[in-house]
């Protein structure tokens, strides 16, 4: 008997000895953490990345171009003498997730700023906390929500354009190449919306119609279900679609349509991640797609392309060096990378020491007018709008031949650009 | 598109779904009805298969006809051992306790669903189907492959059918579904029936899997969305009866496919969970369950 509560308090103990030594354990990182970030010679920036759920085709190789980016700023001395220190932190894609994250960023890591985020029904819980943080949040997303005013004043988009601008110059192509009566087939959240809203208003501007809206729930496996809403006189199919089972998508479009069917303009984004060489999708062959930053290396490419491509281990046709079947993101990330050396930008304007300085750096962002095309941005110059806090940029449509994509027209940036909708600058800090 | 086509397609559609739902629920059916488990980690199973289905794929050398065929074999035998010690490790320590199975599924989901995560990575996967043929017809096309699942599924659910109505196998199931503790006394190992019947319930899930993956993709939580599926048509069905869960998966596929290609996939979704609660209120042992013996 006494052996034995004996042996029970010396276990009681060893635990309650086990569990200080786990608990000392546990607060360690974020002590050392803590006495890293305010000795103030390195700079932490948290990248909220899709590692799992329906984006993490993107959020892998956005991953991989930003670890590529922050490598090379470092070799080149980081930022104003200080290291950058790159903390990534998973998202699941899922909003909920987002904002936790962003918490914990500013919490627990106490990063200097956040950028990476890609999916927009994320980016539009994530922002509020943000501002809320007072977190510079710089996204790649596409969503025309910041340049829409429904965001604030810590929230930029210095990179990506946004679908408003892609949408408006794409139009008046579609309706002189392709056809005037127009069914769109969108994810079923914001970033579908955008482009519904955006699009319908371009193609009557053109004096063109939509004759169906076919929106599917991003988290859709099987397709043929939608199918037949499309209307017998249209002209052209405007495909966007995202998530696991893009592929799935276009396979299950092409056997539908076979090859007679109305002709088809695709965003890249149905086919992020997805060769396009494949037997299954060669019904694609002379259709149409937009790619900001066009997949397959074209006869002009630039020595910035070519920079680009080696530095982030990515192939002439767009697939990772080595695997001609992992096909990267490549419409997409190039937008973390360049967002990274727009936040450089930023910082040595402003001479960004550390957090205190917060405010000089964002004023400093909003000062930036444009950016020239460079290695630092492979996919070409930009007109920035310190008001909106969007960029502005050229966009492409590429024609598949022979399973390749082609450029066929490059766009001005005039042809992108809208009246400002907000000024950011004018609200608070 | 006229309404003739439009119901072709439409009824295309469901049979394709029920097919696929016919082997999912059948699995879940026969383990509720031998074992009295609720198998919460059946949609991993079929998750398993298609995975399996895209490591079998890229492994095996040969055209795609043979590395399927491989695949078809080979996934469901993997899930079928995995099964059997998921049934050693965890069902047979907790004395199959019906509380205590569904927790533990719980958990099984979560493991299996994470390693897989873990060792598959996050990405949808794609493995070519055995033969790419597509059947024109005047207003739309469809993939043959999608025919072909529809086949596979018959001459399953006939073999399996024989199994449990001709065979010595069949029998012991039986008995042992009838009165365990009988059957044990007339010496039938109704701890090994157990393990097999779980290993047969999972394989049947994983055929699934294997067959959904040519035109679905693998990933590991698609098991999401079979599981629910199966759930419903098991109860609509009745529990353990194999002929209501297939009528039932044959009703919910078919309503499922007209709903969401002639109204919306969404309603189809209200419509089938409508139907569950419908059969809940006025014949709760389902539509060809028998009354609960006591």
């Amino acid at each position: 008997m006494d052996t034995k509560r004996k042996g029970l308090i010396t276990t009681r103990r060893g635990a309650l000895r086990g569990m200080g030594a786990a608990g000392l354990l546990l607060a360690a990182p974020g002590l050392v953490g803590r006495a890293v970030a305010q000795s103030g010679d390195i700079i932490r920036l948290g990248a909220p990345f899709h590692r799992t759920g329906i984006g993490a085709s993107y959020g892998r190789w956005y991953e991989q171009t930003a670890n590529a980016a922050v490598k090379l700023i470092n070799e080149a001395g980081g930022i104003n003498g200080m290291q950058v220190e790159m903390i990534v932190e998973d998202d699941g894609t899922d909003p909920a997730r987002g904002v936790q994250v962003m918490e914990k960023f500013s919490a627990e890591h106490k990063v200097d700023a956040v950028f990476g985020h890609l999916f927009s029904h994320v980016v539009a819980a994530t922002a509020a906390r943000a501002g809320e943080l007072k977190m510079p949040y710089f996204i790649c997303s596409e969503a025309h929500t910041l340049a829409a005013g429904a965001l604030n004043r810590y929230v930029f988009q210095p990179s990506i354009t946004d679908v408003k601008s892609q949408v408006i110059s794409m139009a008046p192509w579609i309706s002189q190449n392709l056809g005037k009566k127009v069914t769109l087939i969108y994810p079923d959240f914001a970033f579908g919306y955008d482009h519904r809203d955006n699009f319908t208003a371009a193609i009557a501007a053109q004096g063109g119609s939509i004759v169906a809206n076919i929106a599917i729930p991003p988290t859709e496996t099987s397709f043929t279900r939608y199918l037949p809403q499309i209307p017998a006189d249209t002209d052209v199919i405007y495909h966007v679609m995202v998530g696991p089972a893009v592929l799935t998508f276009v396979k299950e479009l092409g056997d539908y349509l076979g090859s007679s069917g109305p002709k088809l303009f695709g965003f890249m984004d149905s086919l992020e991640a997805v060769r396009t060489d494949i037997e299954a999708l060669s019904f694609l062959e002379g259709s149409y797609f937009w790619e900001a930053m066009p997949r397959y290396a074209q006869a002009n490419q630039t020595e910035f392309d070519k920079f680009f491509r080696e530095k982030v281990g990515v192939d002439a046709s767009g697939a990772a060096v080595g695997d001609e079947n992992d096909v990267s993101t490549y419409s997409h990330m190039f937008s973390v990378w360049e967002t990274l050396f727009a936040m450089k930008q930023a910082m040595e304007l402003s001479g960004y020491k550390g957090p205190d300085q917060k405010q000089a750096m964002l004023e400093a962002m909003e000062s930036i007018t444009s950016f020239a095309e460079s290695n630092e941005f492979p996919q070409g110059d930009k007109v920035f709008n310190g008001k909106t806090h969007q960029s502005f940029g050229h966009q492409n449509i590429s024609k598949v031949v022979s399973g390749k994509l082609e450029v066929v027209y490059r766009t001005t940036i005039e042809e992108t650009l809208y009246e400002d909708e907000v000024d950011y600058t004018t609200m608070s800090f | 598109m006229d309404l003739a086509p439009f119901l072709l397609l439409a009824a295309l559609e469901g049979l394709v779904q029920a097919s696929v739902l016919t082997l999912t629920a059948l699995g879940l059916s026969i383990v509720f009805g031998v074992m009295r488990v609720v198998n919460v980690a059946h949609g991993e199973f079929f998750m398993l298969g298609a995975v399996g289905a895209y490591v079998c794929a890229s492994l095996l050398p040969g055209p795609a006809w043979l590395t399927f065929a491989g695949a078809l074999v080979m996934a469901p035998l993997c899930v079928g051992a995995l099964a059997i010690l998921a049934d050693w490790a965890m069902l047979k320590r907790i004395n199959y306790n019906p509380e205590a199975t569904i927790v533990s599924t719980i958990g099984l989901m979560y493991i299996l669903q994470q390693m897989t995560l873990i060792t598959f990575g996050p990405n949808a996967q794609a493995v070519n189907p055995p033969f790419s043929y597509t059947i024109r017809t005047p207003w739309f096309g469809y993939s043959s492959y999608k025919l072909f699942i529809v086949l596979v599924t018959i001459v399953i659910v006939i073999a399996l059918w024989q199994l449990l109505r001709k065979s010595r196998i069949g029998l012991l199931m039986r008995a042992t579904q009838y009165d365990k503790d009988t059957a044990q006394n007339f010496g039938i190992p109704v701890a090994r029936v157990y393990s097999g019947v779980f290993a047969v319930g999972a394989m049947l899930a994983a055929i699934a899997g294997v067959l959904i993956v040519p035109i679905r993709q693998a990933d590991y939580l698609m098991g999401h969305d079979p599981l629910l599926l199966s759930f419903v048509v098991v109860i609509v069905g009745g529990i353990g009866s194999i002929p209501g869960t297939i009528a039932a998966a044959i009703l919910i596929g078919m309503s499922d496919g007209l709903l969401s290609v002639m109204l919306s996939p969404t309603l189809a979704k209200i419509a089938s969970t409508l139907l569950v609660a419908l059969v809940l209120v006025f014949k709760p042992e389902g539509l060809f369950g028998k009354s609960a013996r006591q």
